[in-house]
């Protein structure tokens, strides 16, 4: 994939330990400007650490990173001008009502009075908040708590956000919500760092994926370059009936019957000559299998292949 | 926008949060200035004739009531001053337990401006807490005695000891694991006053406690309060008093200033 998009946020070799506890080992990532990149890992695999680092929160051991072309190091006061961060926690102010929050923010932003309150409005009504405008941001439910929390985030319009696990705990309305947030966001030009534990999120979402595991990257391409590097898939025969699923499973010895779905499962790569040769064995073999059923392998099994103590060596 | 400015302009968008917080929160501010009041009442009316009856000056057999409210009202005021102080140590944990600090720490403000903004909003809450405090005790039959410079160094003395504990009080809350540990960590500040020279002479205590009372800031600050209520403070107390107030405003500046720096993971 060759982009001639600039880079946004650039990481080499990006080290951090707590204690001697290695949370980062040495981590390389480069972000088109205007593109989703998600951080995929299970919990502890330093996906949090690369936020508040890049986000400026805490400091990297070894290693550099520019984000939005500034040195997160020797220039972090450029950086926060132009970053948003959502945080896994909400970092909303619970006494103070959601426009007082915003106003806040405002404030904070050197905003005019008259920018504020024209930002303040639009924020709410782009997120749905305006009829809890008024009321303490600490009554609101977990999703609108998260919209005002990114709602804020976005106030001074930043160039560069990060969302650290934006939708846990949030229900499945409230998540395809904040998907269409951060598609509408994209759309706008901004750049796109979240990190998550939810494989269709990054499905989703993200143009490119790096998959995190103990403090390194294991993976990183396009969500459909990471599926292809992993074997497996399916192919699925579904039968007439009992009589022609026993003439298929003695084709095909190997296969996983469903006597209930009258199906005959293969494990086999999803490509034309895997395909093809199915079809030579059945024909040969006189069975007439009603449909067949390719599937390729999810983002799940490239998870699960990557990650963790079982994690298969995969070639990159 | 240089330094200067943008750290008071910074500084002024906090202490506005602050004031809506405790606008929101009422509840903490009524039991700040509430207590102390509670507590005045109770020193006067249940303790205070006994204890009175105590004081140097006061004819063997007469009830010492009116002279122990003289008396105790200096060191219920530095009480009212620590309790406020307390009040911040648990707000600024709540602002760290609830991601809204990460929140500033992220935006590009004045660094020292979500401090400043807590530890003002702070003292102008103490401040109400010991204006009502004093409104109450002159209701009850109080009477200072001092003149219109004594009562601007009142004002200074007592703003200063609120300024102190409450950047002592930052720190506490900046260093709890969890808004339980930050309100109980500065309740020996609450304690400390009872242990000095405020609720009895400290000529009255046993030798070692006696000494420790003589020596802790509370009991300077205290005397030097008292001695501007009556007229005739100790100029030497006074200099020992602002010394202390100095010492833990300082201690207690550097100290939140370096937990605020660190690592926010941690």
């Amino acid at each position: 994939m060759t982009s001639p998009r600039p880079i946004s946020i650039e990481i080499i070799g990006l080290r951090k330990a707590f204690g001697d506890h290695t949370v980062l080992d040495g981590i390389d990532l480069t972000v088109a400007a205007g593109t989703v990149f998600a951080l995929l890992g299970p919990n502890g695999a330093g996906k949090t650490t690369t936020v508040n680092i890049l986000s400026t929160l805490i400091s990297a051991d070894g290693g550099t990173a520019r984000v939005a072309g500034h040195d997160i190091d020797r220039d972090a006061a450029a950086v926060r001008a132009a970053i948003g961060v959502t945080g896994q926690f909400s970092a909303v102010d619970g006494l103070l009502t959601g426009a007082e929050n915003l106003r806040l923010m405002a404030d904070l932003h050197h905003l005019s009075r008259t920018e504020g309150r024209r930002q303040s409005a639009a924020l709410l009504e782009r997120f749905d908040l305006e009829d809890v405008a008024r009321k303490p941001a600490m009554t609101y439910s977990g999703g609108m708590k998260r919209k005002l929390d990114l709602a804020m985030t976005l106030m001074g319009s930043p160039t560069v956000i990060f969302l650290d696990e934006p939708t846990s705990g949030l229900d499945p309305r409230s998540r395809r919500g904040l998907w269409d947030i951060v598609r509408g966001l994209v759309a706008d030009g901004v750049t796109i760092m979240l990190t998550t534990q939810y494989l269709d999120e990054a499905d989703q979402l993200a143009d490119r994926i790096a998959v995190l595991d103990s403090g390194r990257i294991v993976a990183e391409g396009t969500p459909a370059e990471l599926k292809r590097r992993v074997p497996g898939g399916t192919i699925s025969l579904h039968l007439n009936d009992l009589d022609e699923l026993e003439a298929a499973v003695r084709a095909f010895p190997d296969g996983v019957r469903d006597n209930d779905a009258l199906t005959l499962s293969l494990s086999a790569a999803g490509d034309v000559p895997a395909i093809r040769a199915v079809l030579d064995r059945l024909e040969r073999s006189a069975v007439t299998a009603s449909h067949l059923e390719v599937t390729s392998p999810g983002l799940d099994d490239v998870f699960l292949a990557l990650t963790g103590p079982d994690a298969r060596k995969v070639a990159p | 926008m240089n330094a200067i400015s943008l750290s008071v302009t910074d500084s002024s968008t906090m202490l506005r949060r602050n004031l809506l917080r405790m606008r929101r929160y009422p509840s903490m501010t009524l039991l700040l200035i509430g207590l102390p009041i509670l507590f005045l009442l109770l020193f006067v009316y249940v303790f205070g004739g006994t204890l009175g009856a105590g004081l140097s000056g006061v004819a063997v057999g007469a009830d010492g009531r009116a002279e122990y409210l003289t008396y105790v009202t200096p060191a219920i005021l530095l009480m009212a001053a620590a309790s406020a102080a307390q009040g911040t140590a648990i707000s600024v944990a709540m602002d760290r337990t609830e991601g809204i600090f990460a929140r500033f720490r992220t935006m590009a403000i004045s660094p020292s401006s979500v401090l400043t903004g807590h530890v003002l909003g702070s003292v102008i809450q103490s401040l109400l807490a010991m204006g009502a405090l004093l409104g109450v005790s002159v209701l009850l039959g109080f009477r200072p005695d001092a003149s219109p410079l004594g009562w601007l160094a009142l004002f200074c003395l007592l703003t200063f000891t609120a300024f102190a504990l409450t950047w002592l009080c930052v720190a506490f809350g900046l260093v709890s694991e969890s808004v339980e540990t930050a309100s109980n960590l500065p309740m020996f500040l609450v304690i400390l006053p009872f242990l000095s020279s405020g609720f009895v002479p400290v000529e009255s205590m046993p030798a070692g406690l006696a000494w420790f009372a003589e020596h802790q800031p509370f009991t300077p600050i205290i005397e030097t309060v008292r001695g501007l209520f009556t007229g005739d403070a100790d100029v030497a107390t006074a200099l020992v008093a602002v010394g202390w107030c100095v010492l833990i405003a300082l201690v207690g500046y550097l100290w939140s200033r370096k937990l605020y720096r660190r690592d926010p993971t941690h």
